[in-house]
């Protein structure tokens, strides 16, 4: 591909942008460029250095060599408050919002209109946020405070945040991972306004969905290195799949139809109340055999949390039972509970799976760790734990592979979670229960993780599939079901099942409504 | 080569060093500007700490206490706690130690674990209530510990006034009975023979009779050691070690996380009560005083365990540094009269470049970086 001129046709060129950590180069002589008015998409698989090509435009690293160009003209952005007055703006994967402040006081935060004595005139602010809601067509509501709304409003407000600082060129990071299928098709309308009012938009994805969507034009990074610049219309997800890793990928399972046994687990009627105290799983009653897949769709916060901490031990049934293997584990340890061969892979890896400051290692044992070898007589057996630690390594192909005695906050996001998978794989489990087990990971990784869980099910066990992605539920669950106020509404078998009829039970409608429509 | 030095300057050992020495040379900075000459204070410090073997012994004796609380207090960090309390369970150990050691007068066979083991456990109360307030009702530790060492400081004042314990026209109580002593060779230095022995030689004179000569250091070293043993070799300290890291992993892992609380603060509060308790049967004066105000035995504990970066094995070397900073501080102000506050400042001033220096191994990092890309160029 030919290099582009610098011309101010363009809103963002990056050239040659070089950049080390630790005798690593995260980035390797990377261009971009991005057309004024257009939404450009920036694909790479996790670690290929999309978000810091996107760090060192937003003025968050400094390269190691290299030029920017905005409107044509050589910039020198040092930190954020230079990306932001020429007009750039980043909402990054994990939120900046204060939860205890409202959704107006974390617009201003940092850029506030006072008057003469440094009072705040929100009057005036309040005036400006809202002809940019009216513009672009969201609904916010400015006086609630942030911890009280759901993701997807928060990710509105970081989008407002930024143009009510003037961004001009407004870069996504991973803006999707966390949304609901409406709330992605709200952001993608979002997009669409902005675009219309010629804002340009970067978003960085691994979703190859979502580009085809959204975006006319697309960059891709491997491994640090740029691969290509190319007009979205005209390549298939195959193609830029190929692209984006360097060989081809399945992007559809293959899978057998299941062969369900007899029944393991199941749950009657229970009742869970949440923190605020208020009935958040209602009469959830469900049932999983041997050798099958139920994927429990729904969108977050209907009671998918409470169950799960209800059925690990972690959170108190209110009534109803929950039965592994004929015996009842409502209401005991979740000791007792993992001892029923019971294993999560959790859907937070960090809060809830790993201790990011322990080594490997010590992560590799973290649920076994008063099991035989790996303790005897109340003593732990180092030996034993890095000898499994360096199988499981080998086995399940975790980079770099003498990552024993490193601190697993050092590993990528993807071999984070092939380390728990591994790990709760290891417990031989009969159920397993996987909520989001797919998050943050890109395309490499979500293949292997799914071909795993199906390999799994070849084995005859049970798995429970929590998850927010429809399409990871409808590809791999042999019954669907769809969780909704914190009961079941609905059940499908995998023919049967399909976007639109899951979608609307999670939305909350009814079956024969659809019809009606 | 370069390399070399600098991945040895990255060690935990080098930078505690390194602030210590950082620490020393701005006390010589502010007893210049004070007026008094550095060189001769440092010497004065080096000297009344070792040049005599009397010297060393009371460092040494001295570093006891602040050992076991500052091992206390490196104990609940490593579990994630913060006993701002070994002030309190210190004091009440010395309480509970003395009314044992007073009240009754065994065989020290009997008599010496039962003074140190009553003075252990008062501490592992304090501890535990701590423990089971945070576990059960989510109250943090500091509060509780804060308003638990008032507690014991006026438990102490109100049992050294009480008739059966307060010894005439003094501020005290009696001391408890010699059969709670764990001096060595207490009765026989004192005695004809003894003085006879020692006054020809002239070391074991000065270490056994100038000195409240006694074996808990060597007690204390292998409770370091055992500590040490708890936290990295065992089961249970696997445990306490992730739930202080990532509570809400340890949970899902199947560890009883409110249950460690509570474990973490007894062993924590037992520790900082045999300080007490080794206080109170090692030195003189063997009893209590109305305290004005608190001793710091504990909050030195504090320090103890920010210098020894939490280590329990580092924890000896830091309360040995410690105590010898305190005892030479005393010289220091009655040799060339500046005042003892040098000392305490020193020892801030170690403890803040000890916060700080982790800044060391990031710089390190950076310098090389720089370096690496100036290659690449």
């Amino acid at each position: 591909m030919e290099n582009i001129e610098i011309s101010d046709k363009f809103a963002v060129q990056m050239r040659g942008i070089t950049k080390i950590f630790n005798n690593h180069r995260a980035l390797d002589f990377v261009n971009l460029d991005v057309k004024k008015g257009e939404t450009h998409a920036i694909l790479g698989e996790n670690g290929a250095g999309k978000s810091t090509l996107m760090n060192i435009l937003y003025g968050i690293y400094g390269a190691d060599s290299g030029e920017i160009f905005i409107n044509g003209r050589p910039v020198d952005i040092k930190n954020p408050s230079v990306a932001i007055n020429h007009g750039i703006g980043m909402v990054h994967q994990h939120f900046m919002l204060i939860e205890k402040f409202s959704v107006m006081q974390n617009i201003i935060l940092g850029n506030e209109t006072t008057d003469k004595f440094g009072v705040i005139n929100t009057r005036k602010a309040r005036k400006k946020v809202q002809e940019i809601i009216s513009k672009y067509n969201m609904n916010i509501d400015l006086k609630k405070k942030v911890r009280n709304i759901s993701v997807g409003t928060q990710q509105k407000v970081e989008i407002l945040k930024a143009l009510y600082r003037g961004a001009e060129i407004l870069i996504l990071d991973e803006p999707t991972a966390v949304l609901t299928p409406y709330e992605i098709e709200e952001l993608m309308n979002i997009i669409k306004n902005l675009k219309q009012d010629n804002k340009t938009v970067i978003i960085i994805t691994h979703k190859l969905k979502e580009i085809k969507k959204s975006s006319e034009t697309c960059t891709i990074i491997r491994k640090g290195k740029f691969i290509d610049r190319v007009d979205v219309i005209g390549q298939t997800e195959q193609n830029l799949a190929q692209k984006m890793v360097g060989r081809e990928v399945k992007l559809q399972v293959n899978k057998t139809p299941a062969k369900p046994g007899e029944k393991i687990f199941e749950i009657q009627n229970i009742n869970v109340l949440c923190d605020r105290n208020l009935k958040t799983v209602k009469n959830l009653s469900l049932e999983l055999r041997k050798g099958e897949i139920y994927g429990l769709a729904g969108i977050e916060g209907n009671g998918q949390k409470e169950l799960l901490e209800a059925i690990i031990g972690t959170r108190k049934v209110e009534s109803g039972k929950i039965i592994m293997n004929n015996s009842e584990i409502q209401n005991t340890s979740t000791r007792n509970v993992l001892d029923h061969k019971i294993s999560v892979i959790h859907e937070d890896r960090h809060k809830n799976s790993c201790v990011l400051s322990m080594s490997v290692a010590d992560n590799m044992i973290l649920t076994k760790y008063s099991k035989k070898p790996f303790c005897v007589n109340n003593m732990l057996n180092y030996e034993e734990r890095d000898k499994f630690t360096e199988k499981l390594i080998q086995d399940y192909d975790i980079r770099p592979s003498n990552c024993k005695n490193q601190k697993i906050r050092n590993l990528s996001g993807g071999n984070q979670q092939k380390l728990i998978i591994a790990r709760e794989i290891s417990n031989d489990p009969d159920l397993l229960i996987a909520v989001q087990p797919t998050r943050g990971l890109d395309v490499g990784a979500i293949e292997y993780v799914h071909k795993i869980l199906i390999k799994l099910r070849d084995q005859n066990k049970a798995i429970l599939l929590i998850s927010l992605e429809l399409d990871e539920i409808l590809d791999i669950s042999d019954r669907i079901g769809v969780i909704y106020d914190g009961s079941i509404v609905g059940e499908f078998s995998q023919e049967m099942a399909n976007e639109n009829n899951i979608g609307l039970l999670m939305a909350g409608g009814k079956t024969n409504e659809a019809q009606d429509n | 080569m370069k390399h070399r030095i600098i991945k040895f300057l990255k060690t935990p050992f080098a930078c505690t060093f390194m602030a210590v020495f950082f620490g020393f040379m701005v006390a010589c900075g502010i007893l210049l500007v004070t007026g008094y000459s550095a060189s001769y204070s440092m010497a004065i410090i080096f000297n009344s700490i070792f040049a005599r073997p009397k010297f060393i012994i009371n460092v040494i004796l001295k570093s006891v206490p602040v050992i076991l609380t500052g091992l206390s207090v490196a104990f609940a960090f490593k579990s994630g706690l913060f006993n701002i309390g070994a002030e309190g369970q210190y004091i009440i150990s010395t309480v509970v130690s003395v009314i044992t050691g007073i009240i009754f007068d065994f065989h020290p066979v009997i008599q010496i674990p039962l003074v140190i083991i009553s003075g252990m456990l008062a501490g592992a109360l304090l501890g535990s209530i701590v423990g089971y307030l945070k576990s059960k009702f989510g109250i943090h530790e500091v509060l509780t510990s804060i308003m638990l060492n008032w507690i014991a400081l006026y438990t102490c004042n109100y049992v050294s006034m009480c008739e059966r314990f307060h010894k005439p026209d003094s501020d005290g109580t009696y001391m408890i009975n010699p059969s709670g002593y764990t001096l060595v060779l207490n009765n026989w230095k004192f005695s004809e023979s003894g003085r006879e022995f020692l006054k020809h030689n002239f070391i074991l004179n000065d270490i056994i009779l100038k000195t409240d000569f006694n074996l808990n250091f060597i007690f204390c070293v292998i409770i370091c050691v055992l500590v040490w043993f708890l936290i990295y070799k065992t089961k249970k300290g696997y445990e306490l070690r992730v739930s202080g890291l990532n509570p809400d992993a340890a949970r899902n892992a199947g560890i009883n996380v409110e249950r460690n609380i509570i474990f973490t603060m007894v062993i924590s509060g037992l520790l900082s009560g045999l300080a007490g308790a080794f206080t109170v049967t090692g030195t003189s004066s063997h009893n209590i005083q109305t305290l004005s105000m608190f001793e710091n035995y504990g909050f030195n504990g504090l320090s103890v365990a920010l210098i020894s970066g939490s280590s329990p094995i580092g924890c000896i070397f830091a309360g040995l540094l410690f105590s010898g900073l305190l005892y030479a501080g005393q010289s220091l102000q009655y040799k060339i009269g500046a005042p003892s506050e040098i000392i305490n400042i020193l020892i801030g001033v170690i403890v803040f470049f000890v916060a700080i220096i982790r800044i060391v191994p990031i710089l390190l990092n950076k310098y090389l970086e720089r370096e690496e890309n100036l290659n690449v160029k």
